[in-house]
């Protein structure tokens, strides 16, 4: 208390006397560092490094060896059983599922934000929203899988369900920042109801959805790839099938294929997104 | 330089095929508004719809037809069979486990490579561009498809999960924080090379404190992101929740699945809140 009384001083201090005052948190650091450690020490518990696999070498070398010369026979076949065609079934549910995840978001957003609803109401739609974002898509996949059977249709249904969490989470933050001036000045001049919403409501909410949307394609068509695992259509069910019959050519062409499209949808994908937030 | 600029700018494809509608202002002026481009972007849009439908043989008759099906599954999921919790601790640990070893790890190995992947440090364009390449590829194979893998060479087990969590973590963790070290204030790390730091001392007390906050802030994110995708890794051998959830929907024992589920939305739900108030602490 008295070092810091000393300080307190009118003139400015000298770089010296700055350099002393200093926060110190050592304390906090020491007890950050304490708390990663212990996690680390107690995670590092469960995983045992039990040396490779009896055929691991031989799997590596395989992915390797597959990665560096994929099956191009398979790579540029047109038909069902071909790449080009499993790419775009993949992406035809991404597309699919996002569209009809985010339509089905907009009304869930806006029975979650407390501006708009009453508290118990916006309270009750978050916790379903909690709930449908907490199951992994791969369950989701498995219990509509039930519905209806191993076939592209399920992807959509599941990417459908899936996608109306993350997204209408990030709905609600748009429609929490609408600036409300606006409207009542669209009141003081007259507007209608109708008016208001196509004016006052629209424009500032509709760039925000559109590139939530695009953002959730993105990550759809990631979680396409790998739900074709548990049978629900797109690429991943070829590739799964080629793993364990370990044809590393044919591993090597899906892959190539799926990190292609990949890195050309991101491309797209932040251009547009990085063109509607800076509005044209 | 009114010319110049006109060079400059180039009018897009769109506007060439349909020319703007030009308007006469009552003081005789004239504007030109370009075509609204709704109609195309509605047309293309459509198109894809169509054609993605054809493709996944989307039928909402099935869902309106055998729907009992899911709300049956659905209802028994949210009846979880409490009995069946001591069997779940053991994976649920597992997957914690996982997946805080996984995302320390990806993170700490993601630091240097960002370093290297940001262009206002490293100078050599080539450097970049290789990093950047093969951090792109990274990013882009599945985390069940890397988890695939890393079982096969490594055995089942959650070994081969933290092996798969690590990679996604650095992929991820590397590309978002070379674009948070692009944003940082250059001046100061410029005054200590100028003072005679060297490269590495200049990073280290120039820009680390200023990338630290957001570092530590993507750190808590991907271990928010890893605890559920850990829990999916089990389904394809490597180890965690996964195997339990395959297990009890090929028995189909729906209320056992209820309670891994609702163990698990018990762990994110906490982990997620925590995570959440550091990373406001942070900000």
């Amino acid at each position: 208390m008295a070092k810091q009384n000393k300080l307190l001083t009118d003139r400015p201090l000298t770089i010296e006397e700055a350099y002393e005052a200093r926060p110190r948190l050592w304390w906090v650091y020491t007890l950050i560092v304490l708390i990663v450690a212990s996690l680390l020490t107690w995670s590092g518990t469960a995983v045992r490094f039990g040396g490779f696999a009896t055929k691991g070498i031989e799997v590596a070398k395989g992915v390797g060896n597959g990665l560096l010369h994929p099956d191009t026979n398979l790579l540029f076949n047109l038909t069902t059983e071909g790449v080009p065609y499993q790419l775009f079934q993949t992406v035809a549910i991404a597309v699919l599922g996002t569209l009809i995840g985010g339509l089905l978001a907009v009304p869930f957003s806006f029975l979650a934000s407390d501006k708009i609803v009453p508290k118990w109401v916006a309270f009750i739609t978050s916790a379903v929203i909690l709930i449908i974002r907490t199951i992994p898509s791969l369950v989701w996949a498995l219990v509509w899988i039930r519905v209806t059977g191993p076939n592209a249709f399920c992807g959509v249904v599941t990417q459908s369900v899936c996608s109306i969490g993350m997204i209408s989470k990030m709905y609600i933050t748009a429609i929490e920042d609408i600036d409300v001036r606006i409207l009542e000045s669209l009141d003081a001049s007259g507007c209608t109801a109708f008016q208001k919403i196509r004016y006052g409501i629209l424009p500032q909410i509709i760039p925000n959805f559109i590139s939530t949307v695009i953002y959730r394609f993105d990550i759809n068509v990631k979680d396409a790839t790998t739900l074709g695992i548990v049978g629900a259509g797109g690429i991943g069910a070829a590739l799964i099938q080629c793993i364990n019959s370990s044809r590393w050519s044919m591993v090597g062409a899906y892959l190539c294929g799926m990190v292609v499209l990949m890195l050309f949808i991101e491309f797209f994908s932040t251009r547009i997104r990085s063109k509607l937030t800076r509005g044209q | 330089m009114a010319k110049k600029k006109e060079a400059a700018y180039r009018v897009p494809l769109f506007d060439r095929i349909f020319k703007p509608e030009t308007i006469t202002l009552p003081n005789g002026h004239t504007v030109s508004r370009p075509r609204s481009r709704t109609p195309l972007i509605a047309a293309i849009l459509i198109a894809v719809v169509w054609a993605s439908i054809q493709l996944t043989g989307f039928d909402i008759g099935i869902i309106i037809r055998r729907g009992h099906q899911f709300t049956y599954i659905l209802a028994r999921i949210f009846h979880p069979n409490f009995s069946y919790f001591s069997k779940v601790v053991g994976p649920l640990l597992d997957t914690i486990k996982m997946s805080i070893l996984g995302s320390v790890l990806g993170a700490t190995l993601a630091l240097p490579f960002a370093v290297v992947a940001s262009t206002n440090i490293n100078k050599s364009a080539l450097a970049v561009s290789l990093c950047r390449f093969l951090l792109n590829i990274i990013r882009t194979l599945p985390t069940l498809v890397i988890a695939k893998f890393a079982a096969l060479i490594f055995g089942l087990g959650t070994f081969a999960g933290t092996v798969a969590i690590t990679v996604f973590t650095f992929g991820v963790v590397s590309k978002m924080m070379y674009e948070a070290i692009e944003t940082i204030d250059m001046g100061a790390f410029e005054a200590m090379e100028s003072a005679g730091g060297d490269k590495f001392q200049s990073f280290r007390t120039a820009c680390f404190p200023q990338i630290l906050p957001t570092y530590l802030s993507y750190c808590l994110y991907s271990l928010e992101m890893n605890i559920r995708a850990a829990a999916i890794l089990g389904y394809v051998g490597a180890g965690g929740l996964g195997l339990l959830i395959n297990e009890r929907i090929g028995w189909r024992d729906y209320e056992g699945l209820g309670m891994v589920l609702l163990a698990l939305f018990v762990v994110v739900f906490i982990i997620e809140n925590t995570s959440q108030y550091l990373r406001r602490k942070l900000s």
